[in-house]
């Protein structure tokens, strides 16, 4: 039998697995997760050194399937942000990854979100864009498109928010788009922002194998109600395989998602910038115009200090310091109180 | 004709806020606190930045009252838009102290109270230039009428001017100018009054500070070991997170030149919450200080730490509620919102201090309470005493180790793990329903777990099981029902034979201490019961056995803390009358006197019509 591949540090990539998956057979969530394992387990890093943060909803109980090793705090709906935030300040050393959905980040948490990255606050933070609310049962979110048509008929008519776009514009420092299917865009993608120390957002399109069907498909659950004889009511999941998409730099790439709708991710070619600001945004929307995703490393800022460091904490983390180090001597009380005499 | 008390006088001051009247204010109260007399100030301020009515209160009170008092001895009327009302604030036989650089209308005089003018404007026309500056320093001429009509020496008041403003001799000098001008023009008219002198008090208040709440109460987080402050402003506790802004760079020693502590203005209470449940999570002593607004706001996190078993510290500073409500008054309204705060069924641990030294000794401890039981804490504090200056002891430290609790180091869980015993998140280990914990950090392979919200079994697994749900909700009541024999007791004061008590918390405590001495005079002698936590310890269930009748006083409208207490005992409740002070302006012990006598006479009615 071949042994195991170890990395740097002598672990396998079993080391970074988590519980198993109690997503979808087929969601995207899930190919998500095996690439941030893959690229902790590529990058050689400590998961005892790495910490999990989630908010709440489909994507935010994916941290507890992957990196078992690691601290975990699945936290409350749309506060990832303000937690993490918290977290790094008692121990900036340790390396938080945060994983949310796009109703827990663009919509309930936007506020914390912008503020977040105003900040720049270091973490890797992984938004699991499905366009809808997988485990409250379908709602759209803040990122469903104008004119996506979910169940029951109901058609979006309210621009959707654009999470890389926000990003770039709020102060994060390292944003970048990719696909769960796109295993080999997306691992480098997460690799690269574990290295970078400051906000590094990562909009990862994730196909809702539940319930993003589309009206009018063979595959809909409409249409399977619809020529069903029941003998009793089921819950009924089909079982999807994982879509993979691969394709060259410089062309489109044409996806079929599992109620029908296409998205056509657009790559950046070779010789773009990704340090313009302003080119970033407008690369984004002109993507948009066409109906396209953009994706890839969008927007990098080497040059800002992460939060921690801009506010100078000392180098043991705050969480380890001690009675000796944090309570002051008891003569600047009494100079306190003297000083309270006049 | 009366004669004059000697050190017992209640001062009124009306002016427009952002006039420089909270400079004059100041120096006259540090002025008589200098001269030895025991004394106190209410500030009562507009939510408002500038031009609108703002009323200070100085008490000199030779028997040591320190709460506000109802009936004013003399109003100091510099402010036009009060006038009509401020007429009649003042006593019988009182004083109006008034700017005449205009003569007053018809309308603004009462008979039976003496009135005293002073060209105010007139004279800081002469003595100051032109400028912003002027209109400020008209509030000065009071200080210096009142210095002269009640016998405050100009000496005084010049040391209290170096102690304020030592740095700047320009402004010394201004300030002195116009004070010396108010005490000159007394002086040559002649102008007297009978109602009180004060006099000095040799060493009357030496030893003594003044400091307000907020600021004894960051002083206590800081020396209590707070590394991690995330706040939003908010009236009134806005000063408390400023106060520490303040002190920390000096009383820090910075680690590698580094800092060893990080303060953060979040974009709002939601977030500062969340930041707080983050940095305690991950080990540090985090705290945040807010009001009633925020802590409404703050409720699901507050959850999320009770359920998840978290460390955090809540300073909460009660204004007049509900919703936006009275920013810059003073209540007791939080009391219920504080102790059941969040969803589902939930009981938090309250420190409430009722002074200085409380603030700082309750601050201080309160990161040790929620480190050993892991879960979020309160300081109740209110406006009243978190914005008002105290005269007080100095603040005192006790000399403790801090208390980290039931925290596994990696050496710790090794030996653990070699004497076969496995480290179970969410178990109740020792029995008395507080579990252990690791921090992230700690390397020990052990270590790690997830920490959620959601449904947990003993090993903090995710579970949806109705034991493990159960297990859980039992050993956090459990947990709650070891916090009551370590939270502050009570302090009594009682004598054998009497069967009436009052009970009360924060900052009543002055104003009931008065009011006893009062009743205590008209021939009803009681004991005294003040409440210093929550939950609540067996002496409070003593102390209702041993009364026949029990005034509770409160300074909220529905009997907050009395609802809590008729809850736990039931049987015991009946015997409590409930005191209630809400109107927003700190309680004073008129107010408690009157209630209760009202409530003794129609107790009596109903005894006789039996």
């Amino acid at each position: 039998m071949a042994e195991a591949k170890v990395n740097r540090i002598n672990l396998t990539e079993k080391d970074y697995e988590g519980a198993p998956s109690t997503m979808c057979r087929g969601c995207g969530h899930d190919a998500i997760s095996a690439s941030i394992m893959r690229a902790y387990f590529e990058s050689s890093i400590d998961p005892r050194k790495v910490v999990k943060l989630s908010g709440i909803g489909c994507s935010s109980k994916t941290p507890a399937y992957f990196l078992s090793q690691s601290f975990g705090f699945n936290a409350v709906h749309g506060r990832m942000s303000a937690v993490a935030t918290g977290a790094n300040l008692a121990n900036h050393t340790l390396l938080p990854i945060g994983v949310s959905g796009d109703g827990d980040t663009s919509a309930i948490g936007l506020g914390n979100f912008c503020h977040m990255m105003r900040r720049n606050v270091n973490i890797t933070y992984v938004i699991e864009n499905n366009g809808v609310y997988g485990l409250t049962k379908g709602q759209f979110s803040a990122t469903a498109d104008v004119g996506a048509v979910m169940k029951g008929g109901k058609v979006n008519d309210i621009p959707a928010i654009d999470i890389a776009e926000l990003a770039i514009t709020l102060g994060a420092t390292y944003v970048a788009r990719s696909f769960s299917g796109d295993r080999k865009q997306l691992t480098p993608l997460v690799q690269g922002s574990l290295a970078h120390q400051g906000s590094a957002i990562l909009d990862v399109i994730s196909p809702c194998v539940t319930f993003n069907n589309h009206e009018g498909s063979t595959k809909s659950l409409k249409y399977v109600k619809g020529h069903l004889d029941p003998i009793h009511d089921i819950d009924f999941i089909p079982p999807y395989e994982n879509i993979e998409a691969d394709y060259d730099e410089g062309t489109d790439h044409e996806v079929e998602l599992h109620d029908g709708s296409r998205i056509i991710l657009h790559k950046l070619s070779k010789d773009y910038d990704p340090t313009n600001k302003a080119q970033a945004i407008q690369a984004i929307h002109a993507s948009i115009a066409e109906g396209k995703f953009l994706t890839g490393l969008i927007y990098y800022n080497p040059n800002r200090k992460e939060f921690a460091e801009e506010l100078n904490l000392c180098d043991i983390p705050l969480s380890e310091l001690t009675q000796d180090d944090l309570q002051p001597a008891l003569e600047a009380l009494e100079a306190i109180n003297a000083d309270m005499m006049k | 004709m009366d004669t004059p008390t000697i050190n017992d006088l209640n001062i009124c001051v009306a002016t427009e806020n952002g006039s420089g009247s909270a400079s004059s204010n100041n120096i006259l109260f540090k002025a008589i606190f200098k001269m030895g007399i025991p004394c106190s100030s209410k500030n009562m301020f507009p939510s408002n930045i500038q031009g609108l009515p703002t009323w200070y209160q100085i008490r000199a009170s030779a028997e040591g009252y320190l709460s506000r008092k109802d009936v004013i001895d003399v109003m100091v009327m510099f402010n036009d838009a009060t006038a009509a009302k401020d007429i009649y604030r003042v006593r019988d036989g009182g004083l109006i102290l008034y700017d005449d650089s205009t003569p007053l209308s018809a309308q603004l005089k009462r008979d039976g109270v003496q009135y005293v003018g002073v060209p105010a404007n007139k004279l800081i026309t002469k003595l100051v230039p032109a400028s912003p500056l002027r209109a400020k320093q008209r509030n000065m001429i009071y200080v210096g009428a009142l210095a002269c009509l009640f016998g405050i020496d100009m000496e005084v008041i010049k040391a209290v001017l170096e102690d304020t403003f030592g740095k700047k001799p320009a402004v010394i000098e201004s300030n002195l100018l116009c004070i010396d001008a108010g005490y000159q023009y007394v002086k040559e008219k002649g102008f007297t009054q009978n109602i009180a002198r004060l006099q000095v008090i040799s060493n009357g208040n030496k030893g003594k500070i003044i400091t307000e709440g907020n600021t004894a109460a960051a002083l206590g987080a800081i020396y209590g070991g707070a590394s991690v402050i995330c706040w939003y402003p908010i009236t009134p506790s806005s000063s408390l997170a400023e106060s520490m802004e303040y002190y920390l760079p000096k009383l820090r020693k910075a680690k590698d030149g580094k800092k060893t502590y990080a303060i953060v203005q979040a974009e709002d209470e939601i977030a500062s919450a969340g930041m707080v449940a983050g940095a305690g999570w991950a080990g540090a002593r985090a705290m945040t200080s807010t009001s009633g607004p925020g802590v409404s706001l703050m409720n699901e996190t507050i959850g999320l730490a009770y359920y998840a078993e978290i460390p955090c510290v809540f300073f909460i500073i009660q204004r007049g509620g509900p919703s936006t409500g009275l920013p810059t008054r003073t209540q007791q309204a939080d009391i219920s919102l504080m102790y059941g705060a969040s969803h589902g069924d939930t009981r938090h641990i309250l420190l409430i201090p009722h002074d200085m030294n409380s603030c700082f000794d309750f601050g201080r401890r309160s990161f040790d309470f929620a480190d050993r039981f892991q879960t979020p804490v309160f300081v109740a504090m209110d406006l009243d005493l978190g914005m008002n200056f105290w005269s007080s002891d100095p603040l005192h430290l006790e000399k403790q180790p801090y208390d980290y609790g039931k925290r596994l180091s990696a050496d710790q869980l090794e030996e653990w793990t070699k004497a076969g015993k496995k480290f179970r998140r969410y178990f109740d280990q020792d029995g008395d329903g507080i579990p252990y914990r690791t921090v992230p950090g700690n390397q020990h392979r052990m270590a790690s777990y997830f920490t959620r919200g959601s449904g947990h079994d003993a090993d903090a697994k995710y579970s949806e099981d109705e034991n493990d749900y159960k297990y859980i909700l039992d050993r956090l009541k459990k947990k709650f029902e070891t916090a009551r024999k370590f939270v502050p007791k009570p302090i009594v004061e009682k004598e054998r034979g009497v069967k009436t008590g009052i009970i009360c918390y924060g900052s009543s405590y002055e104003a009931v201490r008065e009011a006893r001495d009062r009743l205590k005079a008209r021939g009803l002698k009681t004991n005294h019961m003040l409440i210093r936590a929550l939950p609540l310890t067996k002496e409070v269930q003593d102390f209702l056995v041993e009364h026949d009748t029990i005034y509770f006083v409160e300074q909220n409208r529905d009997a907050q803390m009395a609802a809590i207490i008729k809850d736990e005992h039931p049987e015991l409740g009946s015997k409590i009358i409930s005191i209630l002070v809400y109107n927003g302006l700190p309680v004073t012990a008129g107010e408690v006197v009157k209630q209760i006598f009202d409530a003794a006479q129609s107790a009596e009615l109903k005894t006789a019509q039996m």
